[in-house]
């Protein structure tokens, strides 16, 4: 798809006057035109998703720093002001924070369809690197902001998390201090929280350029996995544009109706009660938790009994991601050729939810209440300690040992050909000698 | 695709946004309550996607904190014109501008404020006029904590947000204070209520396997039968007093909710319109292309 030849033609004076100074309109109109699988299911439509994700968050996030005042004494309040005295200010700040959890529901979708499909194979390595970048900026960016409304949550969470760097040994400390601004969670941390969350998200912005730069240039995976050869691009491509547009533009307005259904019937389902309490630094709350989307990593934090070791382990389940196209060893992209491998992954979906759950529920809390059990070294086995390091152990295990070793180990089923021909091919079809090339 | 796979794929996407949505929202009634009582239902007028506040019951809700919460209980993001705005205790139809309203120029000048005299430069205490804050009964939180044995009384704007299950759970706290379970001990300045948060256990000298639910709270039970008078023919009483007050601060806590709601409406009949459009354009486009 790199090759897509322009088919722009600029009619008008004033388009040429463009083209031949700044093809900007060519560049528009070759976007819209670009040779796209035309098998693309459902789950392609969350890049598009995304794109909206980041524009709402921005666009209602700039609203909201017009009023929004970051200080410590006048945060809390400023918030509510907001919601009560600035027009449509209610529907402003509930979609923004409502709209980092959309933002987290659509992005872990699109990065298990990355997974599931294997988009991140070559040639898409960097797509998928940069994927992770954006994600891993993601997750600052949300901490970021939620400290920012100055509740309890926001105060306790920043200490928990700002603490864990104080946890590397020689350079913790320093650090700890640099990036609070003082020895204390105070005005000056609100402030610099403040400044970096305004800035994260222009990154995030440059990076997805980079993002749809890499993946225009080595062109979409498809659910088939297969690269489409040069000489089928006519049959097994359509246009993006009207396809996909309409077809993600669908999407789009689904996914619409649940974001819209949570910001005006539910604004503060997804959020924790005690962020309603204004930041008190001598009273911590009962249970100090992350938002939903941080949970699974906040149980892989929590399963390690040191605290440094925990810190290498949570950033260890992020960072592993960026590897990922190196431990895979399958010859095959797409898991539905993968039988043994789609058990793996359905599990992997599963162990990452209960790892979410896990980081909600109190560490020394039992599993299934009253069953007897022993201690297992530091702590009962019915518990959600044992069962966050079971899980946590599988997470590893998946990207670790799973992903080299069945790759080599496994018989992939028969691939298709081509993507028009979804149907396994028959042993005497002379097309299906052409997917011996992807088997291993 | 066919339309049948097409439909498949797009089942299994809601199913798993289903699921993370579902995911996230059971995490948290484990995180809230520790020990306490479920809260009971208010049976509120204002729940779910077509819910409204009967103004009545804010009007009442609204006497009962001026008249009793009100002596220990900040509201400080509280102006006397938001009780005049749409949907509020005091809005009028006939008058659109809250600072105009004739009820909440009445109950602001009860207030007194303390204020700069613009000639002299003099601190003076002055009536207060719709645009001044609720009054705060301490001069501030030192204050308030030392006028209660040490525990402040919580600020009441955004209780309703700031509790899982907000009115519900005012209500039943206010409404539910109970004589103590023969073997609890509760300490000087201690009340017992099973609907709040708490873990009994080192107090608790009868059977170790049933512990009493609930907690120990610092606020007496405010409410006795017949304290307030309702000139509307509601029950005087505890229970009645305690659903009121909870939707008002339901209300105060939140008070575009209902037009905020009521726009969702709209904008849900909108985006299925849309959807359903959008679809049948995906459908003519899509049509004769085998995928």
């Amino acid at each position: 798809m790199s090759d897509h030849e322009s088919t722009y033609v600029p009619k008008t004076g004033i388009e040429k006057w463009f083209d031949s100074r700044l093809p900007i309109i060519r560049f528009g109109a070759d976007y819209m035109s670009l040779p796209t699988p035309k098998n693309l299911n459902y789950w392609w439509t969350f890049g598009g998703i995304l794109a909206l994700c980041l524009v709402i968050q921005i666009a209602t996030g700039v609203i909201l720093a017009m009023h929004y005042v970051p200080n410590t004494e006048l945060a809390f309040a400023s918030v509510e002001r907001i919601m009560r005295d600035v027009n449509g200010g209610d529907l402003i700040r509930y979609t923004h924070a409502n709209g980092a959890s959309m933002f987290f529901i659509a992005v872990y979708l699109h990065m298990l369809r990355g997974l599931y499909y294997g988009s991140y194979k070559a040639p898409r390595e960097m797509i998928w690197i940069i994927g992770c970048v954006i994600f891993f900026l993601m997750i600052a960016t949300a901490f970021l902001g939620y400290v920012l409304p100055w509740g309890q949550m926001s105060f306790w969470g920043a200490e928990v998390i700002t603490n864990l760097i104080g946890a590397v040994p020689v350079v913790g400390e320093p650090i700890l201090i640099w990036l609070r601004g003082g020895p204390a969670i105070d005005n000056a941390t609100l402030n610099r929280f403040f400044s970096l969350h305004y800035l994260l998200p222009f990154v995030i912005a440059g990076c997805v350029v980079l993002h749809l730069w890499a993946l225009h240039h080595a062109g979409q995976n498809n659910p088939v996995g297969i690269l489409i050869p040069k000489d089928r691009q006519k049959k097994d491509t359509v246009p993006f544009h009207p396809y996909f547009t309409v077809k993600d533009g669908f999407a789009i307005i689904l996914f619409l109706i649940m974001f819209a259904w949570f910001v005006f019937f539910m604004p503060n389902a997804l959020g924790h009660a005690d962020n309603y309490i204004p930041a008190n630094a001598l009273q911590t709350p009962a249970h100090i938790v992350p938002e939903w989307y941080m949970l699974p990593f906040y149980a892989i934090l929590r399963a390690i009994p040191d605290k440094f070791g925990g810190v290498v382990a949570m950033f260890a389940a992020i960072g592993v991601l960026f590897v990922l196209p190196w431990l895979d060893t399958s010859k095959v992209r797409s898991m539905r050729y993968r039988p043994t491998m789609r058990t793996f992954f359905i599990i992997f979906v599963l162990v990452g939810m209960g790892l979410g759950w896990c980081g909600a529920q109190l560490p020394d809390a039992q599993v299934v209440p009253g069953m007897p059990s022993f201690t297992l070294f530091d702590g009962q086995l019915n518990s959600y300690l044992w069962l966050t390091r079971l899980l946590t152990a599988y997470y590893f295990l998946f990207f670790l040992v799973l992903m080299p070793l069945v790759g080599l180990r496994e018989t992939p089923r028969p691939i298709p050909a081509t993507i028009s021909e979804p149907v396994l091919p028959t042993v005497d079809d002379p097309l299906g000698a052409g997917s011996s090339e992807q088997k291993g | 695709m066919t339309l049948e796979t097409s439909m498949r794929s797009m089942k299994k996407t809601l199913v798993l946004i289903a699921v993370a949505a579902g995911l996230a929202v059971s995490a948290q009634p484990a995180l809230a309550e520790g020990g306490a009582k479920h809260p009971r239902s208010g049976g509120f007028s204002f729940e779910g996607p077509f819910g409204t506040f009967d103004q009545g019951q804010l009007q009442r809700g609204y006497k009962v904190y001026r008249e009793v919460c009100a002596s220990c209980h900040g509201m400080d993001l509280m102006y006397f014109r938001t009780l005049a705005e749409p949907g509020g205790p005091f809005y009028d139809p006939h008058q659109e501008n809250p600072a105009a309203n004739r009820f909440v120029k009445v109950l602001a000048a009860e207030a007194q404020v303390p204020d700069i005299d613009s000639e002299t430069g003099e601190a003076i205490m002055r009536d207060g006029v719709p645009a001044d804050r609720f009054p705060n009964p301490y001069p501030n939180a030192t204050a308030a904590a030392a006028g209660n044995g040490g525990a402040m009384p919580p600020d009441l704007s955004v209780m309703a947000k700031a509790r899982h299950d907000g009115a519900n759970y005012i209500y039943s706290l206010l409404a539910g204070y109970r004589a103590p379970p023969a073997g609890l001990k509760v300490g000087p300045g201690q009340y017992y209520n099973p609907y709040m948060a708490g873990d009994l256990s080192s107090y608790w000298e009868g059977d170790a396997h049933h512990v009493p639910v609930g907690g120990f709270i610092a606020m007496p039970p405010p409410l006795q039968n017949g304290q307030v008078t309702y000139d509307d023919g509601a029950a005087e009483t505890v229970d009645q007093y305690s659903k009121d007050v909870a939707a008002f601060i339901a209300w105060a806590s939140d008070p575009k909710q209902v037009q905020r709601k009521q726009s969702g409406l709209g904008v849900m009949i909108f985006l299925f319109l849309f959807a359903g459009v959008t679809y049948l354009s995906y459908r003519r486009i899509w049509k004769g292309v085998a995928h």
